[in-house]
């Protein structure tokens, strides 16, 4: 390459990337002829969870793999759970599925409000941070601690604690929550599910960077619900499929500079996220849910990275409103005990979840004694790895033609995604 | 144990939230103090906490690391803030025992990384561990996670240049308090609370369950006789290997159990 291309190339690079969960980097060349290379780079220590789960039980692999993520812990939980118990052939019952969504949403309201409110809103309102951003906005700030306490005492309440709940266990749980705990946060639902309109004005009235570039959507689907704890794996390309399938469809391979692996369908990006479940699912949000997606212009389907920040906020709604429905319409039994499981022959067992930033895979091979022989897992952050580094190339360029700053631009696309990224290492297969 | 110097100057104290290899659940539960959240920023100047805001600045009178030190580059790392920080407080498991990912260091690390990786050459990690092997610590927060008043009680002490008031006794006494009946004794369930420090106030036991050890060894520990409690209870050595090798099998307290 000549001097003369080499200074027409453009770059940007962020070495550490603020107001994401991890370490990562993003490394974009854009050169004179048009062509573009991107590197989402993870340089998150790896630590070797499929490696240590190998012979570990089958009654602490969720305690286990809640300590992957400490934003998602609890879909790790019910995806390792399920997983498990798919293997075992246990079969949950009503009150401990009703009591595991009840746990999620709680996990989705919380990681969704922190995501919306302290590491997106600084960008579109001109701050470095929501701390500087309370001097100016202190109603926003604290709507959004509001919200996201709302979500953590609902997953504790649940769960026994928010962050690496513990009440959740192989065939059910091991205690329900008390009614007046359950009555006294309906409460608080609702106040906040009437306060969250301004939430949807607020995050309506931002002006997004826009993507045009089609990929595929990527979620689990449910005939009776919004899907959160289970359903078949779906696409916008026609995927439809039970999740023991997922990895026929779905491959990876190790990238040199990174320590996450990507992941590909029929060798193409794919996208994982609220936008995917909002386009796929559209039809089972609830009436309000709907209309704040009307009112956020969310035009559905929609392939448009940026446009996760807005189905994150409908998902907002449409948690709030789903919590209030299921504490609605729970008969507590509180004699009901974790179904035992039995082991005895090998099995494998693997379950899909929707972590709050997309989907989420587990899967175990167990021998006779319960103890597990391989690990499988494949967070959401992953899963949009390579999309992230397909949207950063459309966009640099794009920003850069325009005489906009390609660094703030790339920067505020990676926390579209909401990546996790300590989730993100270690994502492999055991060979 | 706190060095508090400097503590009572005019101008904010200048805060840092570090993470290495962990969750980000610790951070996570620092930011779970959503009610007094506005007043710590009142009071504290955050100028390095990347999950957060973007600012990188050195020299700290108070650093929170979260997370274990497992590749060249966190080591160098810790050095660097060990050599910045006025007070540095390790916040959580992993930053103390190298919490549930110390579990590999049971293994030779090849072995593990080959499981996981096709390509080992790129890694650079070793094995997993507290940030206290590597240099000196003035205050450690145990759990997996802290709870958010331990952390919110390392901060309120630091403002006020005294001694933090943490538990070194066992979940027994918190579940006594909560008037829970003993899961080990009268239920027969291999609880972990007589060797595991308090702090969480026995959720799990309160929960219907046993406790599984997730604030590390309490002082004084005396996991050789909880073990033989266990075995009692018809335990295998199995079983028994990974009750005590989970959130601290790697701590002077529980490696001889978690070693068998």
């Amino acid at each position: 390459m000549s001097v003369k291309d080499e200074q027409s190339k453009k770059k940007v690079e962020v070495r550490y990337v603020a107001r994401v969960e991890g370490q990562g980097a993003i490394n974009v060349k854009v050169s004179s002829s048009g062509s573009t290379s991107a590197q989402f780079a993870v340089f998150e220590p790896i630590r070797l969870f499929e490696a240590f789960l190998v012979g570990r039980k089958y009654n602490e692999v969720h305690e286990l793999t809640s300590r992957i993520c400490g934003i998602c812990p609890i879909a790790h939980q019910i995806a390792a759970l399920r997983a498990v118990e798919n293997a075992l052939r246990i079969v949950v019952t009503p009150q401990t599925r009703a009591l595991r969504r009840l746990l999620a949403l709680g996990g989705w309201i919380q990681s969704h409000t922190l995501s919306l409110y302290f590491l997106t809103a600084p960008d579109y309102l001109g701050f470095d941070s929501a701390i500087s951003m309370a001097s100016r906005y202190e109603d926003v700030v604290k709507q959004g601690l509001r919200l996201k306490k709302l979500g953590n005492d609902l997953s504790e309440i649940v769960g026994g604690r928010a962050i690496h709940p513990i009440s959740a266990v192989v065939g059910g749980f091991t205690k329900a929550p008390a009614k007046e705990e359950l009555a006294e946060i309906r409460k608080r639902l609702k106040k906040e599910k009437e306060d969250i309109w301004s939430a949807v004005e607020l995050f309506s009235g931002f002006n997004y960077p826009e993507i045009d570039r089609k990929t595929e959507l990527v979620a689990i689907s449910n005939d009776e619900e919004y899907a959160v704890n289970e359903g078949r794996l779906r696409s916008s390309s026609g995927i439809d499929s039970p999740e023991q399938d997922y990895r026929i469809h779905v491959q990876e391979k190790e990238v040199g500079y990174s320590n996450t692996k990507s992941s590909l369908i029929k060798g193409n990006d794919f996208m994982v996220g609220p936008l995917a479940r909002v386009s796929l699912n559209n039809e089972k949000l609830t009436p309000d849910a709907k209309k704040a997606a009307k009112h956020l212009g969310l035009d559905l389907p929609c392939y448009d990275p940026f446009a996760n920040i807005k189905a994150r906020v409908v998902e907002v709604v449409y948690a709030l409103d789903e919590s209030i429905r299921i504490i609605d319409t729970l008969k507590l039994d509180f004699s009901e005990q974790p179904i035992q499981a039995e082991v005895g022959t090998p099995c494998e067992g693997a379950a899909l979840t929707e972590a709050p930033r997309g989907l989420l895979y587990h899967w175990y091979k167990l021998d006779r004694s319960g103890v597990v022989q391989k690990a499988d897992i494949v967070p959401p952050t992953a899963h949009n790895s390579t999309s992230i580094e397909a949207s950063l190339c459309a966009l640099a360029p794009k920003l850069i033609e325009k005489g906009q700053d390609p660094t703030l631009g790339c920067e505020m696309l990676v926390r579209a995604y909401d990546p996790c990224i300590s989730c993100s290492v270690h994502v492999a297969r055991v060979k | 144990m706190m060095r508090l110097d400097g503590m009572t100057s005019k101008t904010k104290p200048r805060v840092a939230v570090y993470k290495f290899t962990g969750c980000a659940g610790c951070q996570m539960e620092l930011l779970r103090l959503e009610d007094e959240l506005l007043d710590i920023v009142g009071k504290l100047d955050f100028v390095y906490f990347m999950m957060v805001q973007n600012r990188e600045e050195l020299r700290y009178d108070i650093c929170f690391v979260e997370g274990s030190i497992s590749t060249p580059r966190e080591l160098e790392e810790i050095k660097m803030i060990r050599s910045q920080t006025k007070t540095l407080i390790a916040l959580g498991d992993c930053a103390i025992t190298g919490c549930i990912p110390s579990i590999r260091n049971w293994f030779p690390q090849s072995e593990a990384e080959k499981m996981v990786y096709k390509d080992t050459l790129p890694l650079r990690s070793f094995k997993t561990s507290g940030i206290w092997e590597y240099v000196p610590v003035d205050l450690m927060l145990p759990g997996c996670p802290p709870h958010k008043e331990m952390i919110l009680e390392a901060i309120k002490s630091s403002l006020m240049g005294i001694r933090p008031d943490l538990r070194m006794h066992p979940v027994c006494v918190e579940c006594k308090l909560r008037e829970n009946v003993c899961i080990l004794t009268s239920l027969g369930k291999p609880c972990m609370g007589p060797v595991t420090r308090a702090g969480c106030g026995a959720i799990c036991p309160t929960y219907g369950r046993e406790c599984e050890g997730c604030y590390g060894p309490m002082s004084d520990a005396n996991p050789a006789s909880l073990a033989s409690e266990f075995r009692k209870l018809g335990i295998g050595p199995d079983d028994l290997v990974r009750k005590f090798r989970k959130y601290a099998g790697t701590s002077k307290e529980f490696k001889e159990v978690a070693g068998i």
